[in-house]
């Protein structure tokens, strides 16, 4: 939390004296929160943070909407439902049949869901008192990462049977034989060991250094200001700088939403066809 | 052991840096190719748009991964 940092930085306004008393840039403990709530079940102690209510404030926002939009699906759609009908057709045409073509019907749903929860949950980061996008914590992007793996690989050995599956993950086609020495082992970690791995840091690097980006900028706004000229410039320089990224990241959050599904909506391609 | 030379302060800021310069490159061509194809073909506009996305979320990663290290494996 910002306040904690100021206050953990030895009061207030103590850069309004003389001696001041530094600038302390945010780090990496502003992601970590006291439990707010630690129950036991069965020998185990859950401790329940901020993000993790985030992330269930995120689903129940997701999916009442959808429901409220979905209620009394009319022929001719009006109000909520027109806007439920744009994402939708938006996941179904612009991710889904473009990636998948006609397969794709299929996995609309998965897809679907996927992009508006990560979206949701992103855009969380700059609400006001939320203010915390849970995928900035890396447990909650890989756990999305590891659903989309155990979907995409099962699905691959399955359509395609083990061997062929290995084969189109391992063998680029049209490479002279000898290469294969080197290419297998290159392709093999690329893209079943640092797939998932990648997929998860993307998501989960946009959002911590947009959460810190803005963090920094804020904690500036404070710190910066002063009863001098000086200050105030960068007191409100950065106070500018701290909006317009607020309004970048408004547009980060949806492409990351975006480039997520787009990415499993391409994993789950490259599990139902071999590459050719 | 001599030291020959040594870098103090945030390294992990100059591997950052680093790390920043070749997706940086490669960014700058996708999306400089991509507006050209665009340009020359603007009736194909969703799929370049859609290709031209997935390329840079693939060579973010790479400035994406130098970011956070250094807060993983600290200073």
């Amino acid at each position: 939390m910002i306040t904690e940092t100021v206050l953990a930085s030895g009061g207030l306004d103590c850069h309004l004296v003389p001696e001041g008393c530094g600038f302390p840039a945010p780090g990496a403990e502003i992601f970590v929160f006291d439990p707010v709530w630690s129950p036991t079940l069965f020998g185990l102690t859950f401790n329940i943070t901020k993000p993790a209510i985030l992330l269930l404030l995120a689903a129940v926002v997701v999916a009442g909407f959808f429901m409220y939009a979905f209620r009394r699906p009319a022929l001719v759609p009006r109000g909520a439902q027109n806007v439920g009908e744009l994402g939708y057709v938006f996941v179904r045409d612009g991710i889904a049949r473009d990636t998948l073509g006609k397969d794709g019907d299929a996995f609309v749903p998965f897809l679907f869901t996927f992009f508006f929860f990560v979206w949701i949950v992103n855009f969380f980061g700059i609400v006001p008192f939320l203010q915390m996008p849970a995928t900035s914590r890396f447990a909650i992007p890989v756990a999305f990462a590891a659903i989309v793996y155990l979907l995409w690989v099962p699905l691959g050995i399955r359509r395609q049977g083990f061997g062929p599956f290995m084969r189109s993950m391992t063998m680029p086609p049209d490479v002279p034989k000898a290469m294969y020495v080197l290419l297998i082992p290159i392709e093999f970690v690329s893209n079943l060991v640092v797939r998932p791995f990648t997929h998860a840091v993307r998501l989960f690097a946009n959002m911590f250094a947009g959460h810190l980006l803005i963090a920094t900028f804020s904690i500036a706004t404070w710190y910066l200001l002063s009863p001098s000229i000086i200050g105030i410039i960068g007191s409100a320089a950065s106070f500018v700088v701290s909006i317009a990224l607020t309004a970048f990241e408004l547009l980060i959050q949806a492409l990351q939403a975006y480039v997520f599904t787009l990415l499993t909506a391409v994993y789950i391609g490259s599990a139902l066809h071999a590459e050719h | 052991m001599s030291l020959l030379a040594e870098v103090t302060g945030s390294i992990g800021s100059i591997g950052y840096g680093l790390s920043a310069i070749g997706p940086g490159i490669g960014i700058g061509i996708i999306f400089g190719q991509g507006v050209q194809a665009i340009a020359r073909q603007p009736e194909a506009y969703g799929v370049i748009r859609q290709n031209m996305i997935l390329g840079f979320a693939l060579a973010e990663a790479l400035a994406l991964i130098g970011f956070v290290v250094p807060f993983v494996f600290g200073v």
